[in-house]
């Protein structure tokens, strides 16, 4: 039975649809990974504290958040220098977030299931998400205004509350000051002196005119650190109110500590919460992590200039490869005859989809950096030299790199709903009268718009994916301004950005305290990848509705 | 305009390869030499008492070519503007009645010369350029100074002329080697020591008999750890003297540097000289030819002189040999009026140029390798300016093992930099494209039967509802970035493999034969039940068997481990003597694999897809099962079209920089382990270009790796799109 079996070819046929369906359970098991443990990031776990009794005895209190836990079996677990009993094989264990690297050196630490007492959740067991030096987790004992102390006990965090909102709120207002106000007089500073260093360039002017110029720009410069003694004052004072209020606070291991408001972010008793408010806790957090600048290297805060840093690339992308795009596919489709010269163009855009995207961020860094930047730089920015303008990486270049590489996709896209276009719409256009420029732009164009859009949806979500080139000719780190603010000319191209897949691979990898950002990482993936679904799938849409329109059409 | 933006996209990849082409010629060119300018050093010359010109002992420049200095044998040290041979300053050395025997200088860097006398004593010298900038020009003032002391010190006790003498001084102090008239050798050291009080250097000095050399001495090289004494003999014998304690210095190896047969012809010695950095010498003979030698390390971890390459030969006898400041190359003077530029590790000959009739005394290079000095025995002097901007790369260094220094055998070895100044740059790109072929290759074979089994079945099996939503799947997968598959690859994937290695192998077994039991039992099924569901429902089916197949893999593999592997498969393979790196090519096969999967499956999907529907329906209706029909008379006609889908999938492979450069160490390995990293070109360009000085040789070697990687792409697209353009004129003649 089992030969004949065989010989239909039916266990071959499952066999080969057992790939497909792996292949399904892996894109689906993927996206569920990053699905759940990107929006597992701002949930409030419990604060748990348990008592950990190595085997020479000696006991420790612990209190901190469950990070993971696993199975290994015991000898692994032998070899990272834990003794395990020799029966044993395999060891559950525990990774526990314990907050506190200012005062422990370490925010993570695995312990042994069978070293931990049974977990106690206490109700003023505290977490404070900090400014700097992470997470703090500890016991709440007092709330102090300059040293008073102002409620203690169980009113304690009502009163951490309304005050951790006012110094939030003054924290909020030192940025202000310090980002926006001095930032302004600081640039203000610099264009004067790049003023100078053009009048010193200029060969129109004659040596006392320049000497008349040089004054007024002295004054400027004056008046410009006046105004910046005042703000300066004025930051002064604010910081002053800052310091006002501070915590006292007990850690696990029983030390008191104070900690200074102006450096907390957020407070949670996580185990008095209800389910209602760990939800609103959830959206508080999620809110912030899209609409915060990051602090402490990135591993927390939000990401809202990684976000806008792609965005604004992604559009600028846009503007300039959906005209070429298009235009070249029309060229393909409509204008030339088919021929070797078209031969040639289909095989170079295919080429073009094909050349790795780190050759055309060589290319990018080469030509449009160096070579193009550089240049601008030496005609129309000679006083700024040596500090390059636009002859470093910036979000122009970044976006002309990435609209070179996502050229063939609009061609292709487009191409594709050209050639769908039925042949009776083209006819007919032609039959009444119309020349074929006339059939080209006012029939057939409009009628592929949808098509257009599909490629266009189809490159900005390639675009929005991309890091590699991006390495080399447009992102950074940290980026201290976002591309677009209020400063003439209001849109900056010659601005580093910051980009969503670059900060994974920051985050993820370049960062010292890889463990602390995982969870950061993993939420920043899952904005990229919704991101991406959404347009692709937008793109699928669009382009199946397309087909069925023209499908009845055409019948 | 329409005809503008299709010719654009051609323009647009003509510009990339063109660009890229672009610079790396640079890499490819020699070097040039500029217009001569010839001058006498007047003041010099101006000695009315002298019966015969003095030779030159010593030429060297300042880092900006705004003053150079020349050493006679007579005791004259002048300084002047190599550019245009006007002196600057000029002093006379004091040797009270004696004169000067012998002369040695340290690497060209330090700027320390010594001159040995005849009344046994030695004068240690450095020239010197303050630099100041009044007036926001710079303005270079050069100076000779004695670090110790203006008087000439005594070496010879016995007060033997110093017939020869080396210096060099490094982090130990200053060590000075010289050779009496009598054959002794001796040695003395001053040891630097800052004084807590004064804040000034004290020199300690001790002195050392070193055993005599076999032969009369031609020439002394002591390196800079001044550990290492080489000595070369009138009888072409080189000897290696261990003096890192002197009083117990002793001879360990020593090497003839001319081959028996020219020897008898008469072949000898005439220049020896360090590279920079001291650990390989140049030697250079009489019938022109260049040899590098270097201490090689044995078994017993002692050095032996071994010759490493040999250089282009010159048209006659070397005259002198002189080292560049910062990179591993020499200039090189010879008898009949040539000038040389070589370089030692790309073996490369950058010039051989006649630039004067008679025989070259001395040549120099400037520390920027931008100027070139040299003198014949009338006294005269000739600047070139000299470009030589890229001579650490060859084809054959970059393709071909080099033995490189302080290494024992030729390697291919990628190292672009490193913290020392005197580092050896190692250029090959072979361990880069073999790390790029090794992660293309473990992701083909990842990728290429899950692809092309799934396509085949979509295509042609599939129910038409299901395919509807599998095709968007595979879009979806297609369009996952790259960098999520890598921070997954490597923050995720990585470390659950290495502690579930048993599932991963188990995996590999058990699903295909859980698959075929799931059909096996299918039969079995009621028939009530199975009419339910039509054909092209196979591999919804197996979705939960392949869940629980996984998921039943997972959670026993630790029990494997404890069972056969001794509680960790991944110690037990250490234990047989596998490297194991936790991001390995198994990890970037399956990451990479994934990322692959989708571009070949379109593609081939397309292929199977638009197979003309009467070949099949012909097929079929002679009597062939489904299978038969797909094996014999789709595949085949699909082939090319398949065939096509892998090249652009192992096009995409090897051209894919986030997943490597997160799931790999990134250490350019030259194996095929699976269980190894690897550094491919594409990931060598991410990390290393950000870095890279622009201009320099390794921004264009950089450059280098993207056409490398281009045209390779090139080639794989190109054949692709060519079959399938074939094959979409052979269905529509089908």
């Amino acid at each position: 039975m089992f030969r004949r079996w065989f010989k239909s070819g039916d266990p071959w046929i499952w066999l080969i649809g057992g790939a497909v369906s792996i292949s399904v359970i892996m894109v689906v098991g993927l996206l569920l990974l990053i699905g759940v443990r990107g929006l597992g990031h701002f949930w409030q776990p419990a604060l748990v504290e348990t008592t950990v009794t190595l085997p020479d005895a000696s006991e420790r209190v612990i209190l901190g958040t469950v990070r993971t836990i696993e199975t290994v079996s015991a000898q692994a677990v032998r070899e990272s220098g834990v003794t395990v009993p020799p029966e044993q094989n395999f060891v559950e264990r525990y990774l526990f977030k314990l907050g506190n690297r200012d005062l422990t050196g370490q925010d993570f630490e695995w312990f042994i299931a069978d070293h931990l007492s049974d977990f106690r959740y206490p109700n003023n067991a505290i977490q404070l998400q900090r400014r700097e030096w992470g997470d703090f987790f500890g016991y709440l004992e007092a709330v102090t205004e300059n040293g008073q102390i102002v409620a203690d006990g169980e009113k304690a965090f009502e009163e951490l509350s309304v005050r951790l909102a006012r110094s939030n709120e003054i924290m909020r207002e030192i940025h202000e000051i310090e980002r926006y106000q001095i930032g302004e007089i600081n640039k203000a500073i610099e264009q004067q002196r790049l003023e100078r260093r053009r009048i010193e360039l200029s060969s129109d002017l004659t040596e006392s005119e320049k000497t008349i110029r040089y004054a007024e720009i002295e004054e400027m410069v004056e008046a410009l650190n006046a105004d910046y003694q005042v703000l300066f004052e004025s930051l002064k004072e604010v910081r002053k109110r800052s310091e006002r209020d501070a915590l006292v606070a007990t850690t696990s291991s029983g030390r008191q500590v104070t900690i200074p408001l102006a450096n907390v972010v957020r407070a949670t008793r996580a185990n008095t919460m209800g389910a209602s408010d760990k939800f609103a806790e959830y959206g508080s957090r999620l809110w912030e992590f899209l609409s915060e600048y990051p602090r402490e290297a990135n591993t927390e805060g939000g990401i809202l200039p990684a976000i806008f840093g792609t965005v604004m690339m992604v559009i600028i992308m846009s503007i300039v490869v959906t005209p070429f795009g298009v235009l070249a596919a029309i060229y393909l489709r409509e204008y030339a005859h088919q021929g070797p010269v078209t031969r040639m163009v289909r095989i170079s855009v295919n080429n073009l989809a094909g050349v790795p995207s780190i050759v055309f961020g060589v290319f990018g860094l080469g030509f449009f950096v160096y070579f193009l930047g550089g240049n601008l730089d030496r005609w129309f920015y000679p006083e700024a030299l040596p500090a390059p303008t636009f002859g470093s990486p910036g979000l122009i270049w970044a976006s002309l790199t990435l609209a070179l590489l996502t050229l063939p996709v609009v061609i292709v896209s487009t191409e594709e709903g050209l050639t769908r276009i039925p042949k009776a719409m083209r006819e007919g256009s032609l039959a009444l009268g119309a020349t074929k420029s006339e059939t080209l732009w006012k029939v057939i164009v409009p009628v592929s718009t949808p098509a257009m859009m599909t490629g266009l949806i189809l490159a900005v979500a390639r675009a929005a994916g991309e890091v590699a080139p991006l390495m080399l000719v447009g992102v950074v780190k940290l980026a201290p301004n976002l591309p677009v603010d209020g400063e003439f000319p209001f849109i900056h191209l010659e601005r580093r950005i910051m980009h969503l897949g670059f900060h994974i691979y920051d985050v993820g990898f370049q960062s010292p305290n890889v463990e602390a950002g995982r969870p950061l990482v993993y939420a920043t993936a899952l904005i990229l990848v919704l991101l991406i679904l959404l347009l692709n799938l937008s793109a699928i849409a669009i382009r199946n509705r397309l087909r069925e329109r023209y499908k009845s059409d055409s019948d | 305009m329409v005809t503008t933006a299709g010719y654009g996209v051609i323009v647009s990849l003509a510009l990339i390869f063109i660009f890229l082409f672009v610079e790396i010629v640079p890499l490819l060119r020699g070097a040039t030499l500029g217009e001569p300018v010839a001058y006498t050093l007047i003041d010099s010359q101006a000695d009315p008492n002298r019966q015969s010109a003095p030779s030159t002992l010593y030429l060297a420049s300042e880092r900006y070519q705004e003053a150079a200095v020349q050493f006679l044998s007579d005791g004259t040290v002048t300084f002047f503007v190599p550019t245009t041979g006007q002196v600057l300053d000029y002093q006379k050395i004091h040797t009270a009645d004696a004169n000067i025997r012998s002369f040695g200088h340290g690497e060209p860097r330090t700027r320390m010369a010594v001159a040995g006398l005849s009344d046994g004593r030695m004068v240690i010298m450095q020239h010197h350029y303050e630099i100041t900038y009044p007036n926001d020009t710079r303005q270079v003032t050069p100076s000779l100074i004695f670090p110790m002391g203006e008087e000439p010190l005594i070496l010879d006790p016995q007060g033997e002329a110093l017939q020869h003498i080396a210096i060099q001084e490094g982090e130990r102090g200053i060590t000075v080697v010289a050779v009496t008239a009598d054959g002794r050798m001796l040695l003395k050291r001053f040891v630097a020591r800052r004084s807590f009080l004064t804040g000034l250097t004290e020199y300690r000095a001790t002195d050392a008999v070193l055993p005599a050399p076999p032969n009369t001495v031609s020439k002394l090289l002591l390196d800079i750890t001044q550990e290492n004494l080489l000595v070369v003999d009138k009888n072409n014998g080189m000897h290696y003297y261990d003096i890192s304690i002197p009083q117990q210095a002793e001879r360990l190896d020593s090497t003839a540097l001319v081959r028996p047969q020219k020897a008898r012809a008469g072949v000898q010695v005439t220049a020896v000289e360090y590279l920079l950095g001291t650990v390989s010498v140049i030697v250079g003979r009489s019938d022109g030819s260049l040899t590098q030698y270097m201490l090689v390390r044995d078994e017993d971890n002692i050095g032996r002189i071994e010759p490493i390459r040999e250089f282009e030969t010159h048209p006659a006898a070397i005259t002198h040999i002189f080292p560049e400041f910062s990179r591993k190359g020499f200039v090189v003077g010879d008898r009949a009026g040539h000038v040389g530029i070589h370089f030692a590790t790309s073996t490369k000959t950058l010039l051989i140029d006649s630039v004067l009739d008679g025989s070259i005394e001395q040549v120099s290079v400037t520390p920027r390798n931008d100027g070139l000095l040299y003198t014949d025995t009338s006294g005269e002097l000739q600047y070139r300016s000299l470009k030589n901007a890229h001579p650490e790369s060859s084809l054959k260094s970059l393709w071909q093992k080099v033995w490189y220094e302080g290494r024992g055998a030729p390697e291919y070895v990628w190292q672009s930099s490193s913290a020392t100044d005197e580092f050896e740059p190692k250029f090959s790109l072979m361990p880069l494209t073999l790390g790029t072929l090794k992660a293309a290759l473990y992701a083909m074979l990842f990728a290429m039967p899950l692809a092309i089994c799934g396509a085949v079945y979509t295509a042609y099996f599939m129910h038409p509802t299901i395919r509807g939503w599998v095709k968007p799947a595979i879009e979806v997968m297609e369009a996952l970035p790259t960098v999520i598959l890598g921070f997954l690859a490597g923050l995720w994937f990585a470390p659950f493999v290495e502690s579930h290695l048993p599932a991963v192998f188990s995996i590999l077994i058990v699903l295909p034969v859980m698959m075929l039991l799931a059909a096996f039992a299918w039969r079995f099924v009621p028939a009530g039940v199975r009419h339910h569901v039509p054909a092209g429902w196979e591999a919804v089916i197996l979705v939960p068997v392949i869940i629980g197949a996984t998921w039943t893999c997972v959670s026993l593999s630790p029990v494997v481990e404890v069972a056969f592997f001794n509680g960790s498969m991944r110690q037990w393979f250490t234990d047989v003597g596998v490297t194991y790196d936790q991001r390995n090519a198994l990890v970037v096969g399956i990451a990479m694999g994934f990322a692959v999967i989708p571009t070949i499956f379109s593609i081939a999907e397309d292929a199977v897809f638009n197979v003309p529907k009467h070949l099949t329906q012909g097929s079929l209706a002679l009597g062939a099962t489904p299978w038969q029909t797909m094996m014999g008379v789709v595949l085949l006609t699909a082939s090319p079209g398949i065939f096509s889908a892998l090249m652009i999938g192992f096009g995409r492979a090897v051209g894919e920089t986030m997943i490597v450069l997160m799931a790999t160490g990134n250490s350019p390995v030259m194996n095929f382990n699976i269980f190894e990293g690897m550094r491919t070109l594409s990931a060598n360009i991410a990390v290393e270009m950000p870095e890279a000085a622009v201009g320099g040789t390794h921004y264009r070697l950089l450059f280098l790796a993207a056409l490398v990687l281009f045209g390779f792409t090139f080639l794989l697209n190109t054949v692709a799109e060519v079959v399938r353009q074939r094959l979409r004129t052979r269905y529509s003649s089908l």
